[in-house]
């Protein structure tokens, strides 16, 4: 593995985003009118609700999250779209570049557009809203690293179903995060879901951060056995993500996927 | 003279069709080979397979002795290629796609080796231009540099100057066997312009639904088969 390589895919990342302000603007537009948004709605609910229960770490804790989460997987997802977008199949894979090579730099390049958005919803929540992570403690960083990891997993899921399906299939990746919604318990305790779904529920490692964020604004503390399972769980995803990437990119050179792919002839 | 590249008994099949059907030969430093025939021959196909992005059905493929099936980034370190069908990103500066394919490449001195090729393709003054707004002359030309970045050992060319006028078609072809002379490397072109293939091949191998017809000297092929050209040979062969 050469870092140069992996460097050169964060570099192009940096190129287009730095160069175009559609790409640039959404790195952060998006998840600041979602702070404004629910912390104006938090405020509300704190007014309504006359003060007994505070909806900012709950609420809002949870939205911020939850987008650092989906930031992260969409920038994987659009770092690997760039090359699908300017048909540069071709011209990538017929290099020396291997595949962790290429997903690497698309982690990286990913790291890099997530951290932005995040800085922005850290400054917006904190300073406008009031919303302070301290509260969560050390907890937050197993907080972030679960969400951080199922994001590039993901990603690079995304990534495999559009190398396997065509460009057309790019649909199906955007809405990922909002179909998964429910089954990670982003606003409301597991509990309330039926059975089945959580089931559902415990597969999914960004389900235990939500439960623990819930259980230290009640005033409890996290379980660290539970974090333990998320964090293990995210961890196992990425490494099978990563499996599933390789082997349809196999698969794709096997079909001559990739050699007709530039064309444009698989739909 | 030693081989870039050795395809061994080369074969792909699509279900149960053949693309390329058992294909051998070689491509020697300071060579030139044309790899002709009629479209859906499985010219791209050969090259697709040479350069990792196809996986063959069975036979073996070495670029400088090294085998492109179980040590693909090695063998593709000393390759390189330019295509009609591959443009390089148009989102992307004329430099900042060299720099990027450079970097893949592990250029040494990469910036002074930008400066080089964009002085030799007459490409400065389009330094900081997007690379979709180029004329398709210059995407060529742009092609060509990014596939000589790294000194390659052997250059696959798949139509290289189909989209330039013919006065830039000779120069590009001045600029090649410059480079292949100067730098010892082998280079597999594909053309459809026969005139374009005397001139510039050494050897040429014809294709035909996966298999090597003829092969030979582009000069004295015709001749050796009772036709008038180069291009009346290609025709026969096509509507064999």
């Amino acid at each position: 593995m050469t870092a140069t390589r992996t460097a050169a895919i964060v570099l192009r990342h940096y190129y287009l985003v730095s160069g175009s302000a559609a790409r640039a603007l959404p790195l952060f537009a998006w998840v600041a009118i979602d702070m404004v948004l629910w912390g104006f709605i938090t405020q509300y609910l704190n007014a309504v609700s006359g003060a007994a229960f505070d909806f900012v770490p709950v609420f809002l804790g949870a939205v911020l999250l939850w987008d650092f989460f989906t930031r992260v997987m969409h920038g994987v997802a659009m770092a690997f779209m760039e090359d699908v977008w300017s048909r540069n199949f071709l011209n990538i894979f017929a290099t020396p570049l291997s595949t962790s090579e290429y997903v690497g730099g698309l982690v990286l390049s990913s790291i890099g557009t997530s951290s932005v958005g995040l800085i922005v919803m850290l400054f917006l929540a904190s300073s406008v809203f009031g919303l302070s992570f301290l509260a969560y403690g050390v907890a937050l960083i197993p907080f972030l690293l679960v969400l951080f990891l199922f994001g590039i997993t993901l990603g690079i899921l995304s990534a495999a179903l559009v190398l396997r399906f065509g460009p057309a299939s790019e649909w199906f990746i955007w809405p990922i995060p909002a179909l998964l919604s429910p089954f990670a318990g982003v606003f409301y305790p597991i509990a309330t879901l039926p059975v089945w779904m959580q089931y559902i529920c415990w597969t999914m490692p960004p389900a235990y951060v939500f439960e623990n964020v819930r259980a230290i604004v009640a005033g409890g503390a996290a379980s660290m056995p539970e974090l333990f399972i998320g964090t293990a769980l995210a961890v196992v995803y990425v490494v099978l993500s990563c499996w599933v990437f390789v082997w349809v990119y196999r698969h794709s050179v096997r079909t001559g996927l990739i050699a007709r792919y530039s064309a444009e002839t698989v739909s | 003279m030693a081989n870039v590249l050795t395809v061994e008994s080369l074969t792909k099949y699509y279900g149960g069709a053949a693309a390329v059907d058992g294909i051998s030969f070689e491509v020697a430093r300071n060579e030139i080979v044309g790899l002709l025939g009629p479209n859906g021959a499985g010219k791209t196909t050969t090259i697709n397979m040479v350069l990792g992005v196809l996986e063959p059905t069975s036979g073996s493929i070495r670029v400088e002795g090294i085998d492109v099936a179980t040590n693909r980034s090695k063998a593709l370190e000393c390759t390189n290629f330019a295509a009609v069908y591959a443009p390089l990103p148009g989102n992307l500066t004329v430099y900042q796609n060299l720099r990027i394919f450079g970097m893949i490449y592990s250029v040494k001195n990469l910036s002074n080796r930008i400066q080089q090729l964009l002085r030799e393709f007459e490409l400065e003054r389009f330094r900081d231009v997007k690379s979709g707004v180029l004329s398709s002359g210059e995407q060529t030309r742009l092609c060509l540099a990014k596939a000589m970045l790294n000194e390659p050992h052997l250059l696959l060319l798949d139509e290289p100057t189909a989209s330039l006028d013919p006065a830039t078609a000779q120069d590009i072809r001045v600029k090649i066997r410059e480079f292949v002379y100067k730098r010892n490397c082998g280079v597999l072109w594909t053309s459809h312009n026969m005139y374009e293939v005397e001139d510039v091949c050494d050897r040429v191998l014809l294709l035909s639904r996966g298999r090597i017809l003829l092969e030979g000297d582009p000069k004295a092929l015709p001749r050796e088969h009772g036709k008038d050209s180069l291009e009346e040979l290609f025709i026969a062969v096509a509507r064999e």
